[in-house]
């Protein structure tokens, strides 16, 4: 178990140090000088400057890269130039709203995915199952930013049934959910039908196995063999599926807060690239990518949890 | 005349498979005498499973049962609604399986997979862990209060098929089938669990349909031998009877194979020259007439009836009717 956490916390510092080392190459290749594009066509050459050591931009590549990941390690993210506010505060202030929206749609999309994939599994091959079959498909492949377009024109602007844009006012609960939805089912819709795909499949597998008939023999009843006893098992590889998910999760997220001009991580990462703010854009791949680790690691606990035989091997 | 736990009369089972048909049971009738045990033996693929899964109504879904009857104390299992079957299933009637290192759910422990099958009885859990405790005892299982929290992969292939006993027979079930319980364990594990079996069999009083390979192990353990062959019964009788005066070509030529080592109880089925018919077009006539080689021309043409050939043995053979 101790052995398992230091191995993950290794693995996640590696990872995450891999992502911001090529992020901050690939920001730097970006032709244009980010302090003149920063300060717009009618900056002066001193502006420029001023700006340019501030941002520490005048040093060499290797150095800035350093200093950089040096600060990460002391939890300090540098300073945004533009609002002169520490980046830590502004990428945590607009992460609440990216985490509510990706929860709302997973875990949506787990309710009604893993559910709609038991019942396929257990009425394979009849009509109900091939049109669950078709319908999962359908929304597999859907992008999340077209149902977002598409969800924000018939759902917001003709039906009037949500709000358009933003995120609700601040301490209205109400508000806020209504605004949660048409993103949350944007991002969440793909999901369930991929859930349901992926529960079917492993459910059948598990339900042919001898232990479920053995269950049977003992006459346990249906709902206690397919909920307690199956999907223990078959929930496993959709556990890990949606802790490596978080990765896709985010960047739907980044379409879907564009199109719905919704605060959050993606929204700041978009803006701050065309802004050519770069504190803020590492600062926020950094915690994105912190995301993905502890998603990935919070999956392993639950199907050590899950499973003894797993437990065993942690 | 001793009671019938379980009467079977004139049972079929068909398979539909991309073939055609594959009439995997043809016209089956056995007794199960109240306290008795009866073994079933026969090559692979003569439908041994196919019968005990028909029982127990777990046949896989493109199986149908033409036509017969399955009689468990007074009432046919297969007109049961499944609610009423399931009421049945682990309590009077009980089964062990093949397999002990996948017969046990991987992710639950132990005691609470012995637990959940008492979900019937209204008694506290406090109770039902006793009771759990007390079954492992009883199937010899040393420190049953701590093998409670274990998991099956934590346990050996003979525990786990001692566990598989206890939970088989927790409710005192009146009819045990057995499916080939021992043929995944080693010889020494086959001895001790054949003799709890019997033990168990005697001090709770119950019914067992044994199913082997092991000539061997029915020899020991079985008072009654039905002999299988293709999906039909060919001889049936008492130990004694089909072990020392076997009537059928077929019975003849398995005891034949090697008489020597049938008491030995690693004694795998000996194999006979020919294959088994196949099931999806059948001829008419004999069904071991291919093999047979004692086989005359009543044989192509009509099937063969299972005749009383002694005081309890039946044979279905042209040879011994004339
Ligand atoms: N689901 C199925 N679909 C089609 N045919 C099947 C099916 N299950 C069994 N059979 C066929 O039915 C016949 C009897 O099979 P069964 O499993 O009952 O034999 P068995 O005596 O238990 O054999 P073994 O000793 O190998 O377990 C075989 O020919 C087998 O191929
Ligand atoms: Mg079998």
């Amino acid at each position: 178990m101790l052995l398992y956490f230091i191995k993950r916390i290794f693995l996640g510092i590696l990872i995450i140090s891999v992502a911001v080392t090529l992020m901050f190459c690939m920001i730097h290749l970006v032709p244009g000088d980010p302090a003149r594009i920063m300060l717009g066509p009618r900056a002066t050459p001193e502006m420029i400057a001023d700006i340019s050591m501030r941002m520490g931009l005048d040093q060499p590549l290797v150095i800035q890269l350093m200093k950089f990941l040096g600060n990460i390690l002391k939890g300090d993210l540098g300073i945004d130039v533009i609002s002169s506010r520490p980046v830590t505060a502004i990428v945590f202030g607009q992460l609440p709203y990216t985490l509510w929206l990706i929860f709302t749609a997973i875990f949506g999309a787990m309710l009604i995915g893993i559910p709609l994939g038991c019942y396929s599994a257990l009425h394979r091959n009849t009509l109900a199952d091939r049109v669950t079959g078709v319908i999962s498909v359908a929304c597999i492949t859907a992008p999340s930013f077209v149902v977002a377009l598409y969800s924000l024109l018939i759902f917001a602007v003709t039906l009037k049934w949500f709000p358009a844009i933003g995120a609700g006012v601040k301490g209205d609960f109400f508000d806020q959910a209504t605004h949660l939805v048409l993103p949350a089912f944007a991002i969440g819709i793909s999901w369930v039908g991929y859930l349901s795909r992926l529960v079917r499949a492993s459910m059948l597998e598990v339900l042919g196995e001898n232990h479920i008939r053995t269950a049977r023999a003992y006459g346990l009843t249906e709902f206690t063999i397919v909920y307690r006893y199956a999907l223990k098992i078959a929930i496993l590889p959709t556990v890990t599926v949606i802790g490596v998910g978080m990765g896709f999760l985010i960047s739907a997220a980044v379409f879907t807060e564009v199109v719905f001009a919704r605060p959050g991580l993606g929204k700041l990462i978009i803006d701050s690239i065309t802004t050519r703010n770069y504190p803020v854009v590492m600062g926020s791949v950094l915690i994105s990518t912190g995301l993905f680790v502890i998603s990935t690691t919070i999956s392993d606990l639950v199907n050590a949890s899950l499973d003894p035989r797993i437990r065993a091997n942690l | 005349m001793s009671e019938n736990v379980l009467r079977i009369r004139d049972l079929s089972v068909n398979y539909q498979t991309d073939r055609g048909v594959l009439k995997a049971i043809r016209h089956v009738n056995l007794d199960i005498p109240k306290g008795s045990i009866v073994g079933v033996v026969g090559e692979s693929g003569c439908g041994k499973s196919t019968l005990i899964t028909s029982i127990i109504r777990q046949l896989d879904d493109n199986a149908d049962i033409p036509n017969g009857s399955i009689e468990f104390e007074k009432q046919d299992l297969l007109k049961l609604s499944l609610d009423k079957m399931r009421n049945i299933s682990g309590t009077k009637l009980s089964i062990v399986f093949q397999d002990p290192m996948s017969t046990l759910n991987p992710v639950l422990s132990i005691g609470r997979q012995m637990i959940d099958i008492q979900y019937r009885d209204k008694i506290s859990k406090k109770r039902k862990k006793q009771r759990s405790i007390d079954m492992l005892t009883k199937v010899g299982i040393p420190d049953p209060r701590n093998q409670l929290n274990q998991y099956p992969y934590e346990l050996s292939g003979g525990m786990q098929q001692r566990v598989s006993i206890a939970m088989a027979l927790q409710a005192g079930p009146s009819l045990l089938i057995a499916d080939e319980p021992t043929t995944a364990l080693d010889t020494t594990l086959e001895v001790q669990i054949l003799k709890l079996l019997k033990d168990l069999q005697e001090e709770m009083g119950c019914s067992i349909l044994f199913v082997s390979h092991h000539l061997g192990v029915i020899a020991e353990l079985c008072d009654h031998v039905v002999v299988m062959y293709a999906g039909e019964i060919v001889e049936h009788g008492s130990t004694y009877e089909i072990f020392n005066n076997p009537a059928h070509p077929y019975t003849v030529k398995l005891l034949e194979c090697d008489p020597a080592s049938i008491s030995k109880k690693q004694r795998l089925l000996p194999t006979i020259p020919g294959e088994i018919p196949d099931l999806i077009n059948l001829s008419g006539g004999c069904i071991f007439k291919n093999r047979c080689d004692q086989s005359i021309d009543r044989c192509d043409k009509h099937t063969p009836l299972l005749n009383e050939f002694n005081k309890n043995h039946f044979v279905s053979c042209h040879l011994i009717e004339s």
